[in-house]
C-alpha cells in the first residue's frame, strides 16, 4: 500500500466515521427511548406494546405546567437572544465595540453553562451579590429579602441564564455567517444609499444573514427547551421543566418508572419539535410581513433608541456573566459572610484546603474524558475537512444537518435511549461510553470553530508544495497542519471546554461511575454549600481557561521567530 | 534537458472555449503568454501543473519530451511553479523552505551544504535561519525560485511572478530569474500582463484573445 493510497483511504473514511459518530448515537438513542415509551423493554419485563407508559405520564401532577415552562422558556430565551444579537450587530458592526466583544467571544463561549448559571444564581439570590450591593443604603434590607429568584415559577431566571449563554454562541456563529453573506459589502451599499446603520443592516444584511443563522438558532431552541443542568440551577422546582423531571424519573429506584421516563423523553422530543415548528411558522410570518417593509424606502427605524437598547442590553448580559463569575471567586474564599456585607472579610483559603482532597478525582476524570473526546473529535474533523478540500466541493445541506443533529435533538431524549440500549446490548456504562457521549457534543463545535479557517487556507500553499514534489501526507503534515496550528488548537480548546461543561452525558452514560467537576458542581448547586459549589464551578472555568491559554501560547512559542504566523501579522 | 510540448491543448468552460494551443517550449526558452483577464492564461498554467479546477474541461497532451505528464498527479510532473506571491512557508525558516523543495538525495549534511551553496549563489548565505517574513520582496522572490530549482523540475511555470515587486527591483529580479532558468536549460512558460516582462525575455510571445485564440507574434506556431 503506497502512501497516497493510505492517505486517500484514511481521508475517505474519516468523513463517514464523523457522520456515523454524529448520527448513529442520536438515531439509536431515539429508537432506544421510543420502544420503552410504548411498553417494550424485555430486560425490564416489557414484552408487549402498550400505551400504559403514556397513561401513567398523563397522570403526573403538573405535567402541563412542566411542558409549558419548557416551551415558553425555550422560545422566549431564543427570541430574546436573537433580538439582542441582531440589534447589536445592526448598531455596532464595524465599530471598535464590536471588535472588542468579538475578541472575547471564544472565552465567553467556553464558560460552561452550569458555571454561568451558578454564578448568576449566586448573584441574583436574596443573599446574592446584587442584593448586598444595594443593601441597606438603597433597598433598606437589613436581612435577605423574601423573593424567589432564581427559581421563580415563571422561569424568568431560567430565561435570563439561557440568554446569557446563548448570546455569545449566536454572536460567534454570526461571525462566519457575516463573511459568507458579504455583510460588509451589503452594508456599504445600503449606507451609501442613505440608510442608517441599523436599518441598513435589517433591510440589507438580515435577509442574507438569517438563513445562515437558522441552524444555530434551531440548536439554541432545542437546547433551551430541553436543558437539564441550567434548569436544575435556575429553574423552578414545583414543577420543574420537563427535561429535569424526566431525568428524575430515570433515576427513580423503581425500575418500572423507566417506561414512563421513556414516554417523558419522547414527550420532550415532541415538545422541542413543536417549539421548532412554532419558530419556523413565526419565521415565515415575519418574512412575509417584512417583505414590503424592506422595499418601502424608509431610511431609518428608531436607529438611535434601538441602538441604545442594544448597547445597554449587551453590556447587561456580559456584565451579569462577569459579575456572576466574580461572585463565584468571592464565595470560594468566603468565611463567615453575613448579609448585607458586600465583601467577605477576611478572605480565607480554608474552603480550598478542605476541598482539595475531594477535587483530585473529579479533576483527573474531567481532564481524561475531555482530552480523549477532544482528540477524537479533532482527528475526525480534520479528516472531514481535508476530504472536503480534496473534493473541492462545499458541504452538502444534508451533511450540515447531520453536523447539527446532536444539537437539534434534545439530549435528554436520545441519551436516555442510549442508556436503555446500553442495558439491552450489555455495554457497561463507564468511561468509554462517557468519552464517546462527550465526543458527540464536542465534534460539532470543533467543526464549526475550525471549518472557516480550514476552508479559507489559500489552496496555493498546497499547490506550491505539490509542484515541489510533496505527496498528500507531506502536504497535510508539513504544510496544512503547521499553517493551521493556531485555529486547530483554538477549536480543540473550544471542544475541550464543551466537554468539561457536559452534565447529562456524564451522569447518564457513566451511571455514576464517572464523576467530573461539572457533575459535582451541578449536584452541589442544588444543595446548600455555596463555598464548595463555587470552588467546583470555578474549576469548571479554570480547566477550559487553561485550554485556551495553551491554545494561545503554544503557537506563539513554536512560531516565536515566524512573524508571518503571529496573530499581529494577520 | 527536455522540451515542454503542449500538444493540441483545448480548454473549455462549459460550452465556452477558452483557448486552444499547440506549441513547444525548448530547453532554456522563456515563452510568454499574454492576454486580457479571463482568457485563460492562469488556467493554462493550472492545467500544465495539474491544478485545473473541475469547472474547466481540457483536452490535448502535455509532454516533457516523450513523457506524457498531464495524466500524472501534480507532484509527479516535475513542473516548478512560481506565483505572484513567493508563498514561502511562514512556519519554516529560509533554509527549511529550501529543504522542503529539495530532492531527498545524500546525507543530511550534504543537503545542508547544498542549501548553503544555493543561498551563497544568490548572496543570501547569511539568511538561512531567517524568518521569511523578514525578507524583502526581491529576497523572497530569489528564495522562491531557488526552492523550485532545488526540487529539480523539468520545466518551470511563472504566473505573473514580478507583479508584486516594486518598480526599482523588478528589472533586476526579472533579469536574474531569466538568467537562472536559461542557465538551467529549463523550458519556461510565463504568464504576464506586463509588456516589459514579456519583452525582457527576448523570446516568443503568445497573445491570447477573448475569442479563444492564441496568436503568435514572433512565429506562426500559435493557431486557432
Amino acid at each position: 500500500m503506497n502512501a497516497a493510497f493510505t492517505y486517500r483511504l484514511i481521508v475517505g473514511t474519516l468523513p463517514w466515521l464523523t457522520i456515523a459518530l454524529l448520527s448513529v448515537p442520536v438515531a439509536a438513542g431515539v429508537l432506544g427511548a421510543l420502544t420503552p415509551a410504548f411498553g417494550w423493554l424485555p430486560a425490564l419485563g416489557g414484552d408487549h406494546l402498550s400505551l400504559a407508559p403514556w397513561r401513567q405520564l398523563a397522570q403526573v401532577p403538573g405535567l402541563f405546567d412542566m411542558a409549558r415552562l419548557s416551551f415558553v422558556t425555550g422560545l422566549a430565551s431564543a427570541a430574546l437572544s436573537l433580538g439582542l444579537v441582531v440589534l447589536f450587530l445592526g448598531s455596532f458592526l464595524q465599530t471598535p465595540l464590536y471588535r472588542r466583544i468579538q475578541r472575547w467571544l471564544s472565552p465567553l463561549l467556553a464558560v460552561p453553562h452550569a458555571a454561568a448559571a451558578i454564578g448568576l444564581a449566586f448573584l441574583l439570590a436574596p443573599t446574592g451579590w446584587a442584593a448586598r450591593g444595594i443593601s441597606p443604603w438603597l433597598s433598606g434590607w437589613a436581612y435577605p429579602p423574601d423573593y424567589a429568584f432564581p427559581g421563580d415559577a415563571w422561569g424568568l431566571s431560567l430565561i435570563l441564564g439561557l440568554v446569557v449563554k446563548e448570546v455569545p454562541f449566536l454572536l460567534l456563529m454570526s461571525l462566519a455567517a457575516l463573511v459568507q453573506c458579504q455583510a460588509g459589502e451589503r452594508l456599504t451599499v445600503a449606507r451609501s444609499l442613505g440608510y442608517r446603520p441599523l436599518t441598513a443592516f435589517l433591510k440589507g444584511v438580515m435577509p442574507g444573514l438569517y438563513p445562515l443563522l437558522r441552524l444555530p438558532l434551531y440548536a439554541v431552541i432545542a437546547f433551551a427547551t430541553s436543558t437539564v443542568d441550567v434548569a436544575m440551577i435556575l429553574g423552578p422546582t414545583t414543577p420543574p421543566p420537563l427535561a429535569v423531571a424526566v431525568v428524575g424519573w430515570l433515576h427513580d429506584p423503581a425500575l418500572s418508572m423507566r417506561f414512563m421516563a421513556s414516554a417523558g423523553a419522547m414527550l420532550q422530543l415532541l415538545l422541542t419539535l413543536a417549539a421548532l415548528l412554532t419558530w419556523w411558522s413565526l419565521e415565515r410570518l415575519v418574512a412575509r410581513a417584512s417583505r414590503g417593509w424592506c422595499r418601502d424606502g424608509r431610511r431609518q427605524c428608531g436607529d438611535r433608541w434601538l441602538g441604545g437598547v442594544a448597547w445597554l442590553a449587551m453590556r447587561a448580559v456580559l456584565g451579569l456573566m462577569m459579575a456572576g463569575l466574580a461572585g463565584l471567586a468571592l464565595w470560594s474564599v468566603a468565611g463567615y459572610w453575613p448579609f448585607p456585607h458586600f465583601l467577605p472579610w477576611p478572605p480565607t483559603a480554608h474552603n480550598w484546603l478542605n476541598a482539595v482532597d475531594g477535587l483530585i478525582s473529579p479533576v483527573w476524570q474531567s481532564l481524561g474524558v475531555a482530552l480523549a473526546a477532544t482528540l477524537m473529535s479533532v482527528v475526525l474533523v480534520l479528516g472531514a475537512l481535508e476530504a472536503e478540500t480534496q473534493r473541492r466541493r462545499p458541504m452538502r445541506p444534508w451533511a450540515q444537518l447531520i453536523l447539527y443533529l446532536p444539537l437539534l435533538v434534545p439530549s435528554v431524549a436520545f441519551l436516555f435511549g442510549l442508556v436503555m440500549m446500553q442495558a439491552q446490548v450489555g455495554v457497561r456504562p463507564g468511561l468509554g461510553a462517557v468519552i464517546v457521549g462527550h465526543a458527540v457534543f464536542v465534534l460539532p463545535y470543533v467543526f464549526l470553530s475550525l471549518a472557516e479557517s480550514y476552508r479559507r487556507l489559500d489552496p496555493r500553499w498546497s499547490q506550491q508544495a505539490r509542484s515541489l514534489g510533496a505527496g498528500p501526507w507531506r502536504i497535510f503534515l508539513r504544510v496544512r497542519l503547521p499553517l493551521l496550528l493556531a485555529p486547530i488548537l483554538t477549536a480543540a480548546a473550544v471542544g475541550f471546554a464543551v466537554s468539561i461543561g457536559q452534565y447529562l452525558p456524564t451522569i447518564l452514560l457513566g451511571a455514576g461511575r464517572v464523576v467530573t467537576v461539572t457533575t459535582e458542581a451541578v449536584n452541589l448547586a442544588s444543595g446548600g454549600d455555596r463555598r464548595l459549589t463555587a470552588i467546583y464551578a470555578l474549576l469548571q472555568l479554570l480547566l477550559p481557561a487553561l485550554g485556551f491559554l495553551l491554545a494561545m501560547l503554544v503557537p506563539r512559542y513554536l512560531f516565536r521567530r515566524r512573524r508571518g504566523l503571529l496573530p499581529s501579522a494577520d | 534537458m527536455a522540451s515542454l510540448i503542449l500538444d493540441d491543448i483545448v480548454i473549455e468552460q462549459g460550452q465556452h472555449r477558452l483557448l486552444s494551443l499547440d506549441t513547444t517550449v525548448e530547453p532554456g526558452e522563456v515563452l510568454t503568454v499574454m492576454g486580457p483577464s479571463g482568457v485563460g492564461k492562469s488556467t493554462l498554467l493550472a492545467y500544465i501543473a495539474g491544478f485545473l479546477s473541475p469547472a474547466f474541461q481540457a483536452q490535448g497532451r502535455v509532454l516533457l519530451d516523450d513523457t506524457r505528464i498531464d495524466t500524472l498527479p501534480a507532484e509527479q510532473r516535475h513542473v516548478g511553479l512560481l506565483f505572484q506571491d513567493p508563498l514561502l512557508f511562514p512556519h519554516l525558516d529560509v533554509a527549511g523552505n529550501l529543504a522542503f523543495g529539495m530532492v531527498r538525495e545524500g546525507t543530511r549534511r550534504q543537503r545542508r551544504e547544498r542549501i548553503q551553496k544555493a543561498l551563497a549563489s544568490v548572496g543570501l548565505e547569511a539568511f538561512a535561519k531567517r524568518d521569511p517574513a523578514t525578507l524583502s520582496g526581491g529576497q523572497k522572490a530569489r528564495v522562491a525560485l531557488l526552492r523550485v530549482l532545488l526540487s529539480q523540475p523539468r520545466a518551470i511555470l511563472l504566473d505573473e511572478p514580478f507583479s508584486k515587486l516594486d518598480a526599482e527591483r523588478r528589472g533586476e529580479i526579472r533579469h536574474w530569474v531569466f538568467e537562472r532558468v536559461r542557465h538551467s536549460r529549463l523550458p519556461t512558460l510565463m504568464v504576464t500582463h506586463d509588456e516589459a516582462d514579456a519583452q525582457a525575455t527576448g523570446g516568443r510571445i503568445l497573445r491570447l484573445t477573448e475569442r479563444g485564440i492564441a496568436m503568435g507574434t514572433t512565429d506562426q506556431e500559435a493557431r486557432t
